[in-house]
């Protein structure tokens, strides 16, 4: 370290990305969509309890359903990577800190789109 | 050593091992792990949809569902949900300014406690009836 700044000139000179706020309402946006989603996902899971492949295929392919399906994956997935950014600040540091959180977002995208791709699919007969 | 690097040796508050266990620290540390499980939920969800796609691909999906594991993983999904779903309910309550006395925050974190358990009770039961 060849820092001869004291820290608090340290902590002064990083600043601030000017993110937290809609990182935050982001979170709080997307929490209350997800509460009838996930009511609604949660009944809809116990109810296929046990149903053939068929059934699976035309519940996922009904109309209601797949803006349902595509409005709980999509939002989930990015409430789920907004809460994970957290998690990864909170515990991590340095250059992993920065990759975990690259890694999350990333996969929160990929398997976002494979999803919705695939219900596309599914509802519109592939 | 320069005065700028001297470590400062500040005072540390009280961490998890000296820290009394209390009903409001407890849900706040499940309110975590249930989310932590719930964002890999949420890719095992999408990866349920992209093998509904394929019969094949959907038969090795379902053979790990119904299998003790399977199971396990989708009961305790069900839980996290109900968790997560009424504490984040608990949580906007808070944003909003309501419930910080200690009182509110005591029984509003049981009311999370008894209806997040009765809601994955009555799914565990309906499910495990329909298979």
């Amino acid at each position: 370290m060849d820092d001869r700044r004291t820290p608090l000139a340290r902590a002064r000179g990083l600043g601030s990305a000017k993110e937290g706020v809609h990182h935050w309402w982001a979170q709080r946006l997307t929490a209350i969509a997800l509460i009838p989603l996930v009511v609604w996902f949660a009944i809809s899971l116990v109810m296929l309890s046990g149903a053939e492949y068929q059934v699976v295929r035309a519940w996922i392919g009904s109309p209601l359903v797949m803006v349902m399906l595509i409005l709980t994956i999509g939002v989930g997935l990015h409430h789920g990577q907004l809460g994970l950014q957290v998690v990864w600040e909170d515990y991590t540091d340095g250059a992993l800190r920065v990759v975990m959180i690259v890694v999350t977002k990333f996969l929160a995208v990929l398997f976002g789109l494979g999803a919705i791709v695939a219900i596309l699919r599914i509802g519109f007969g592939g | 050593m320069s005065v700028a690097n001297r470590p400062v040796h500040r005072p540390l508050s009280p961490h998890l091992q000296i820290y009394k266990w209390q009903l409001t620290s407890v849900l706040s540390i499940f309110h975590r792990a249930t989310g932590i499980a719930l964002a890999v939920g949420a890719l095992y969800l999408a990866l349920w949809v992209i093998c509904a796609t394929s019969p094949h691909a959907y038969s090795y999906f379902q053979s790990f569902n119904t299998s003790l594991l399977g199971r396990f993983v989708l009961g305790g999904w069900l839980f996290s949900a109900f968790y997560h779903l009424c504490n984040g309910i608990r949580h906007l309550f808070w944003d909003a300014g309501y419930g910080f006395e200690l009182k509110d925050a005591y029984r509003s974190g049981w009311i999370v406690v008894v209806v997040s358990l009765l809601a994955t009770l009555a799914s565990w039961v309906v499910g495990l009836r329909l298979i």
